[in-house]
């Protein structure tokens, strides 16, 4: 069975509610004083920790639409390549408002000094200019090819997402190791597909 | 901030306020609970305020016993009050070997006899940058040194924590090298303020908080305040403590609050002190500098961290 665009179309409202959802529940949980006893530390992590899976979200569709039967899926990808920033955002402002309360001197200190707050921090600027870009008027403006060149920034953002997630566990590394894991595979089939399966075919 | 009272306020005078009140009615009190309290405890906080520097608030029980660090129950914060369910502490025993003269094996109840409980509280800075400020029971860890009388030689403390993989079900697994070690200069077990823990606001140890018996070290990072002891040795070299095994670059023997020295992964310089919103500066030695510091005063604590 082949899916069509019309049906992911319709499937849109409901993935949005269902990945925006969670960052509602939570905040509520905040305010409301439900977030266990360092609320700041458990907003932000389990902000981070969305951002990082919807960001794989975003790559394994990229997959998916490589097989016949799935390529429309593609459709959803803009739409969820966003929730992944907004997950992003959150959880910069968590460390920056809540966490710091705007010290912006010790936040700088932070980025520049600690090498898991460096890689985040760098991840996030790699997805600002997709975030910028993710309409169609910069597809036209900018021409297919650059744009898609832009948009490969998702692969180093979402390594460096991953391995600052590993590096910010003292022990029990296994989940971030997954996280690196599903990401390098996902980044080594990008290349296999772009770069040597062209070449094996020639 | 408030500068801290134990800043400005004569040495003999802060510590008769503070810390070294003893309180044999509490002790008794502490020692004879039953365990079925731990679960109805109402925050009664009115009787340790006594002992608070200004500026600092006591941390709720309910704070103190539901996150945790004690990796032998996971290392989820929440993991220790979860899967500590099933870890019995009674009966118990602490071996104490090395270098001492005889070596000897401790009842836990026998070495409550001998001893005198008293309050103290506590500030717990983690090395992760958050803190508490914890009423503690329990009694010096020096104490405990003059009843087993070690020998000259012996320049360090080394404690190890119980092995029990049945009740502690991370030690199945390699989540730290097991059983967890840790380790004090001479003097810094000898020094008043080293405490060995037997409970908290009144109540014998929750199992999450280290029961039966633990170590709090004040002016160093919490990891060093081991728990469940149930082997104290006296060596003549260093030990190598857990952390410090798996990275040396991060965790240093030593191991003393310093906003000056950052650890890799987080600044030092402030803490989140658990209970409020906005950050507190990091004091050095945690604010025990005057009691510790004379220790020290020969290191270059950037490199000794």
């Amino acid at each position: 069975m082949i899916f069509l665009t019309k049906h992911y179309q319709g499937f849109k409202p409901i993935i949005l509610l269902a990945l925006i959802a969670p960052s509602l529940f939570w905040i509520f949980q905040f305010f409301n004083g439900k977030l266990g006893v360092n609320p700041i530390e458990n907003l932000m992590d389990k902000m981070g920790l969305m951002a990082l899976r919807v960001i794989i979200l975003t790559l394994i569709i990229s997959m998916l639409a490589d097989i016949k039967s799935f390529k429309s899926i593609v459709i959803l990808r803009r739409m969820i390549g966003l929730i992944a920033f907004y997950y992003v955002c959150l959880h910069f402002l968590t460390y920056i408002i809540l966490d710091h309360f705007f010290d912006i001197k010790f936040i700088l200190k932070d980025i520049a000094k600690r090498p898991f707050i460096t890689f985040g921090f760098i991840s996030f600027i790699c997805l600002m200019p997709l975030a910028i870009t993710s309409n169609k008027f910069s597809i036209k403006k900018l021409g297919y090819k650059i744009w898609k060149r832009i948009h490969f920034l998702i692969y180093p953002a979402a390594i460096l997402s991953s391995l600052h997630f590993y590096m910010l566990v003292r022990a029990n590394k296994t989940e971030p190791f997954i996280y690196i894991m599903i990401v390098c595979c996902l980044l080594l089939y990008r290349i296999f597909k772009r770069i040597i399966f062209p070449y094996l075919v020639r | 901030m408030k500068i801290p009272n134990s800043e400005i306020t004569p040495y003999e005078l802060y510590l008769n306020r503070r810390k070294f009140i003893k309180s044999t009615v509490l002790a008794s009190i502490g020692a004879s609970l039953p365990k079925g309290l731990n679960a109805n405890h109402s925050d009664n906080s009115e009787i340790y305020n006594a002992y608070l520097d200004e500026g600092d608030e006591l941390n709720k029980f309910s704070e103190i016993t539901t996150y945790n660090n004690f990796y032998e129950f996971w290392s989820g914060k929440g993991d220790p009050a979860k899967y500590s369910k099933d870890f019995k502490p009674e009966p118990w025993t602490i071996s104490v070997d090395g270098l001492v003269n005889k070596p000897k094996t401790f009842d836990f109840d026998d070495l409550l006899k001998k001893i005198t409980i008293e309050d103290r509280v506590y500030r717990l800075r983690c090395v992760e940058a958050w803190s508490m400020v914890i009423p503690w029971q329990g009694f010096p860890l020096s104490a405990l040194i003059n009843i087993a009388e070690p020998l000259s030689s012996a320049k360090f403390v080394k404690f190890e924590t119980i092995f029990r993989p049945t009740e502690m079900p991370a030690q199945s697994t390699g989540l730290l090298p097991w059983p967890y070690v840790e380790g004090l200069r001479m003097d810094e077990a000898m020094n008043p303020l080293t405490l060995l823990s037997t409970g908290l606001y009144g109540h014998k140890l929750p199992n999450q908080n280290g029961a039966p018996i633990r170590l709090v070290v004040p002016w160093k990072y919490g990891f060093k305040s081991i728990k469940s002891i149930t082997k104290i040795s006296f060596t003549e070299s260093r030990p190598v403590s857990t952390w410090q095994s798996l990275a040396p670059h991060e965790y240093g023997f030593y191991s003393n609050v310093n906003p000056n020295v950052d650890h890799p992964r987080w600044s030092q310089s402030t803490e989140r002190r658990i209970g409020e919103f906005k950050r507190r500066k990091t004091l050095m030695y945690n604010g025990y500098e005057k009691e510790v510091s004379y220790m020290y005063k020969d290191l270059d604590l950037k490199k000794f961290f």
